[in-house]
């Protein structure tokens, strides 16, 4: 069962550059070779968290957006908590909100597209108000 | 920090306006509002005085996506303390309070809001 998920993970904030990449890319290669396929990586910077995590005060935030079964995402989980240099993470299942956003968007949409007709019906009738 | 007053003095003036002024700067409606009512009175006080009805954020500004990184966004919903503000306060429609609910609790978890601060 293919499944979109967001993994978002921090990374401790004393960690060089070019560590941190290398980190991010082995995390990658562990999901493709359990299977799933990285659509995106975001790195979203230096940020002050908002409680203490493991006695650090800011972190590292980094973003993966991964396709593929629950297993890949178990298996990535199980060494992300063995990962020392990552202090926390979270995986969101989004597959589902996007299904149900495209389907708002598509409504939104297709009212959008009626609107003009009745704007107009409106318009027309405004000025025999006014005569009355 | 506007809404600092919020949890603790329920029926005083300040819900109405503050809870809604956080968006209040970029909102088409906000330039409505002493059109509608002579002011927002009390929700117990002024019975007389009309009340401005709250609305909900997301419906109103056709917010489809609640998501826990919008930190900005969430932030509005939360108390100085962290605390979660009840749907009497803001105005916000059931379901968006729910959804809202979910996105401020995964945010939590990831650090981006505190479970309490201080």
């Amino acid at each position: 069962m293919q499944r979109t998920y967001e993994v978002m993970f921090i990374v401790r904030p004393d960690m060089p550059e070019e560590e941190v990449e290398k980190l991010v890319s082995t995390l990658e290669s562990n999901v493709t070779s359990a299977g799933g396929t990285v659509k995106s990586v975001e790195r979203m910077g230096k940020r002050r968290l908002a409680y203490v995590v493991r006695k650090f005060h800011e972190g590292l935030y980094v973003l993966l957006t991964i396709e593929g079964t629950g297993q890949a995402i178990h298996e990535l989980e199980r060494r992300m908590r063995v990962t020392e240099p990552v202090i926390k993470f979270l995986t969101v299942r989004v597959d589902e909100e996007q299904k149900r956003l495209a389907k708002i968007k598509k409504i939104r949409d297709s009212k959008v597209r009626r609107k003009p007709e009745s704007a107009a019906a409106a318009a027309g009738s405004e000025p025999a108000a006014v005569s009355v | 920090m506007a809404d600092e007053s919020n949890p603790t003095t329920p029926p005083a003036p300040a819900p109405a306006a503050p809870a809604e002024r956080p968006a209040g700067g970029e909102r088409p409606a906000h330039g409505e509002r002493p059109a509608r009512g002579p002011r927002p009175g009390g929700p117990r006080g002024d019975r007389k005085f009309f009340r401005r009805k709250k609305v909900c954020k997301f419906c109103v500004e056709k917010i489809d996506a609640i998501n826990y990184k919008d930190v900005r966004l969430l932030q509005q919903f939360v108390a100085e303390r962290g605390k979660i503000i009840p749907r009497r306060l803001t105005g916000v429609c059931t379901p968006h309070q729910r959804r809202l609910t979910a996105a401020i609790k995964q945010a939590r978890n990831i650090a981006l809001l505190p479970f309490a601060a201080r």
